[in-house]
């Protein structure tokens, strides 16, 4: 374990540094995945067979309160890394766990959202277009429930080792995927939701 | 009893039976062999729970082979039954199974495996590194893949087989046409192993990019290093497409969506273009590190360096853009229109440039080099002619006004088979052959090895030539059965006596496996090819750490320079080597995805529930665990050197 002080926490060891970089091969991954699900979406998009049309079931008001929480959770938690950066664990904690409840508000309001859909008559089952949308939307929200659970873990590490280059590496690449999620969604926000609607 | 009989077989036959009694046998005997021999404590210690990505490789390539058997068994019974006109040997049911988890099988368990064991063996002695990058995520790729294997391999025995063919075409594999679950076993085991492949993906380009030995610029990289590097991306690249198409084939299977159905919206040839999305990259995900390996194996018997290094770089990044652009020339005769049709056939044929220009460097390399005719070098030169014959129906086949007659016959048939075979397998064979050496420490039999060669290549010959007639004749592919009248029958006994020839030489490996181990010599060195890269610098056997001192690298040939050039090749002193410890994690990790899987599979709730949770509980494990490696003392250093004859210089 080579510290190397002139490089933040986070980049201090070698692993962590290849841990970094293949998170962001990872990501890479990732990105390819919601295109293909952005893709299938168009292509399925006007296919309604008997049930409604995106017109016909989004609403603006939710939707842009989702907007909302997770870009300022996305802004919080690079106050968070921020944070970390300047060695303190403290404010550090408390700006991940306001990133989390953010998200956590989020969810909340897509599944208030999905049952909604249901209630309209746009369930899973109903036509291609509600697949392929709940499919895509319901990939996000899995991916923020699963980094609701992964953000506690590493608050709890925070909290019990303090800031060493591992926790600092862990926090650092948790916030890159929280930012991507953000990036998710605001095309979904965009190509989905506003195209829908148009 | 009503739970049990789900897990029935929906179309059973004797031979199925007896495949029960088969494996309930060896499951068994590998028990009973394990306590009697107490040798689980061994399995547990030095295999299950190993991160180092040389045993990981090795296990990769065996479980390869076995699959091998797997898939040639089912080739052999699909050659038999078409051996004749009219053959009874088998009904449709049984043949659509069989060709079915032929595919799979020989693609996803057999050439993927196959590729991996190599790419994990080989390129961290390339570079001159330690370990892979994650050698714990490593072991969860090799365990993913295994158990997602295994979900496969058991579906002819429990619940029926998939036979919706390989490529599992919707609606033919949507629940109407699909009833068993086979096609969910296909669905949720190419999931789990596809998973694996691209923790594999992330891994070796975070390798390569990162932990190469000092000097080693990109440009001074073996080639095997460079293919592993192109597949790679071409996996991460790809693979997210499948594990998207697979989750939306499983939804519309298992919870009634209506991705690719016929009603409500649904298009089935969406999963068409996403299957060949992921489909047609794969095909150059195994035929890349093939191409890595003969560069490898051509350049160290034809005793020169390789020619046109640059080019033959240049070419695989050119076909890993190009394998992306082509995936519609699989389905040519759907319907797509002609813009589209032209553009795919300009990309399909744009393929065979650069694909040229790495024959052209394998026989300039060979052109007034001092050529010795081992095994791997025959395997080598055997594959150029055969791979090019293949490569050249394959342009054939890319004219799509002309696919309308190819199109679904033995032709295409003849066509694949006829690259993958001399291209994938073959190159698999050779480097078998050129590193069991540094593998086990002893070499295979060159007799035995040139006579599986000639077998391999005569059965190859026989088999799939005769297809490419018939085929133009309008054989179709996938048909179980053909009458006399088509006048097919005895060019399919000829395919027939090939596939038994091939047959032949596949049971002469593992008959050279065991001569080899019982009467090779052992003090061959560690340099028994005098090979030219940087795997061959360490010893044999590989010590743990591989090598004691990191290598300093000049040129793209550094061993070769430090044997011709005295270019010195480990500079440093000694110093401790941290190494990670393994775990037992990632065994259990997959064993509980394979309990994932086969819920899944079944649709038994409760079961995939706690299963999901189990899979959750092992990662907030491994979050938890402060693990940080362990280091090796400089005197195991030097007493291991010593042991294995003297630290290297």
């Amino acid at each position: 374990m080579n510290l190397e002080h002139s490089q933040p926490l986070e980049y201090s060891t070698k692993q962590n540094d290849l841990n970094i970089f293949g998170f962001w091969i990872f990501l890479g991954a990732e990105i390819m995945l919601f295109a293909t699900l952005f893709t299938s979406y168009f292509v399925l998009e006007n296919r309604t067979g008997s049930g409604p049309a995106g017109s016909e079931i989004f609403e603006i008001t939710p939707v842009l309160i989702e907007t909302l929480l997770l870009l300022t959770s996305s802004f919080v938690i690079g106050l968070g890394i921020h944070a970390m950066r300047l060695g303190k664990t403290k404010a550090m904690i408390s700006f991940f766990a306001i990133t989390l409840l953010l998200g956590l508000g989020f969810l909340s309001f897509e599944i208030f959202e999905f049952v909604h859909y249901v209630h309209v008559g746009a369930g899973i089952q109903t036509s291609a277009f509600t697949a392929s949308l709940l499919t895509t939307l319901g990939t996000h929200g899995a991916h923020v429930t699963f980094g609701l659970f992964w953000g506690t873990a590493i608050i709890l590490q925070v909290k019990k080792r303090g800031l060493t280059p591992e926790t600092a590496n862990k926090s650092f690449i948790f916030s890159l995927y929280w930012h991507f999620l953000d990036v998710v969604w605001i095309f979904i926000f965009s190509f989905i939701y506003l195209k829908g609607m148009m | 009893m009503e739970f049990f009989e789900r897990f029935a077989i929906p179309h059973p036959s004797p031979a199925i039976y007896a495949s029960m009694v088969v494996i309930a046998l060896t499951v068994v005997a590998i028990i009973a062999g394990l306590t009697y021999f107490k040798k689980w404590g061994y399995l547990w210690r030095e295999w299950l729970t190993t991160v180092d990505h040389k045993r990981l490789g090795l296990m990769y390539i065996i479980s390869a082979i076995l699959m091998l058997f797997r898939g040639g068994v089912d080739a052999i019974m699909m050659r038999a039954q078409l051996a004749t006109p009219d053959s009874k040997l088998l009904d449709a049911q049984h043949y659509n199974e069989i060709f079915t988890t032929h595919g799979v099988v020989m693609i996803m368990f057999m050439a993927m495996p196959f590729i991996f064991g190599f790419m994990n063996y080989i390129v961290p002695l390339q570079i001159g590194a330690r370990d892979v990058a994650f050698p714990r995520l490593n072991a969860i790729s090799f365990w993913l893949f295994f158990m997602g294997a295994m979900l496969f391999n058991i579906s002819f025995v429990i619940g029926g087989s998939p036979d919706a063919g390989w490529t599992s075409y919707f609606p033919l594999a949507g629940t109407d046409f699909s009833e068993s679950v086979g096609t969910n076993y296909y669905m949720i085991a190419l999931q789990i192993s596809g998973l694996g492949s691209l923790m594999t993906g992330i891994n070796m380009i975070t390798t390569i990019l990162k932990m190469r030995a000092p000097g080693m610029t990109l440009m001074k990289m073996p080639m095997f290093t460079w293919s592993t590097l192109v597949a790679n991306l071409i996996i991460v690249t790809v693979f997210p497409v499948l594990t998207v198409a697979l989750a939306m084939g499983t939804m519309d299977r298992l919870f009634a969506t209506n991705f690719f159905t016929s009603s409500n919206g649904g298009m089935d040839m969406l999963w068409a273009n996403l299957f060949w999305v992921w489909g047609h990259p794969e095909v150059y995900i195994l035929i890349l590190p093939a191409f890595g390996i003969y560069s490898e194996i051509i350049s160290t018997f034809s005793s020169k360096n390789l020619y046109g290094y640059t080019s033959m770089v240049a070419s695989m990044v050119i076909i890993s853009v190009l394998s992306c652009l082509v995936w519609a020339h699989h389905f040519f005769t759907m319907g797509q229109g002609a813009a589209s049709n032209s553009f795919f056939s300009i990309t399909t044929m744009a393929i065979a440039v650069p694909t040229g220009v790495k024959i052209f460097n394998w026989l300039f390399t060979m052109w007034k080099g001092k050529i010795r005719f081992t095994v791997p070098m025959l395997y080598s030169i055997g594959f150029i002619p055969l791979f090019t014959i293949g490569g050249v129906t394959g342009v054939m086949l890319a004219m799509s006004a002309a696919d309308y007659q190819y199109h679904n016959t033995m032709f295409l048939v003849a066509h694949f088979h006829n690259t993958i075979i001399p291209g994938v397998v073959f190159a698999m064979l050779a480097g078998l052959t050129y590193y069991w050496p540094k593998m086990f420490g002893f070499m295979l039999n060159e007799r035995i090895g040139k006579w599986t060669f000639w077998a391999l290549s005569i059965g190859f010959v026989l088999a799939f030539f005769p297809m490419y007639i018939t085929g133009l004749d309008g054989q179709a592919r996938r048909m179980y059965t053909y009458s006399e009248s088509t006048g097919f029958g005895p060019l399919n006994m000829l395919s027939f006596i090939g596939a038994g020839i091939m047959a032949i030489g596949f049971v002469l490996i593992v008959y050279n496996i065991y001569y080899s181990i019982r009467y090779a010599p052992r003090n061959i060195g560690s340099d028994p090819w005098d090979a030219r890269t940087l795997e061959w610098a360490t010893h044999t056997p590989v010590p743990e750490y591989n090598f004691a001192i990191t290598p300093a690298v000049n040129s793209i040939e550094p061993f070769w320079d430090a044997k011709k050039k005295k270019h010195v090749l480990f500079p440093e002193p000694l110093k401790k080597i941290h190494m990670p410890n393994n775990s037992g994690m990632p065994f259990i990790l997959s064993a509980i995805f394979f309990v994932w899987g086969f819920s899944f599979v079944f649709a038994i709730w409760p079961l995939l529930i706690i299963s999901t949770l189990g899979i959750f509980a092992c990662l907030a494990c491994r979050s938890f665990e402060n693990d940080h490696g362990h280091y090796i003392s400089l005197e195991e250093i030097e007493e291991t050197e010593e042991k294995l004859g003297g630290a290297k210089k």
